[in-house]
């Protein structure tokens, strides 16, 4: 049986430079990993979309399937998978992500 | 229902056999754990799929048994 939201997620995650699939939103994080990785999303500067897969149980799941990843938050960069919490702050610290966003072209804007 | 350090370590080591791993509990309460865990057969590997070995090894309790476990992963020679 297919999860319906994997196809949902699958053109969020093609059709968004930036996207953290999160439990709450930007501006209210209901979980303390999804607050960390939107505090260093906000810190660098780049637009991004958020999506709060705790409102369906579908989305929830298909998440956690999409990836073959077992946890959320998860962050994507212009279709690929970067990682979860973990990752993101690690490559923060490190400077990768920076390195990742200029690569891509997603700081410009800012 | 939480794990103890031990459970978590044995389970990574029957998978990455070579693992060097350091277990804290983070919060004392058995729930909360960051672990380090470093393995010559992440070589080759992005962090992404490093992760996911760890992962695999712990036979789908991350995410439900298992709440939250930090992870850190690294080579030998990194």
């Amino acid at each position: 049986m297919t999860n319906p939201a994997l196809n949902e997620i699958d053109q969020i995650v093609k059709n968004n430079d930036i996207v953290l699939f999160m439990k709450g939103n930007a501006q209210f994080p209901q979980c303390g990993f999804s607050s960390a990785v939107i505090q260093v999303l906000d810190y660098m500067g780049a637009p991004y979309k958020d999506v709060n897969v705790l409102e369906t149980d579908e989305m929830r799941q298909g998440i956690k399937e999409y990836s073959d990843w077992p946890t959320i938050p998860q962050l994507y960069v212009k279709g690929e998978f970067v990682g979860g919490c973990d990752i993101v702050r690690e490559m923060f610290q490190s400077g990768e992500l920076k390195s990742l966003f200029e690569e891509k072209g997603l700081l410009d804007a800012a | 229902m939480p794990m103890k350090a031990e459970d978590i370590k044995a389970l990574i080591l029957e998978s990455i056999p070579d693992a060097q791993i350091e277990i804290t509990d983070l919060a004392g309460d058995g729930d909360h754990y960051s672990a380090k865990v470093i393995s010559k057969s992440f070589e080759g590997m992005n962090r992404v799929k490093q992760h996911q070995a760890v992962y695999a090894a712990l036979k789908g309790r991350m995410g439900g048994e298992l709440h939250a476990l930090a992870l850190q992963t690294e080579t030998p020679n990194s």
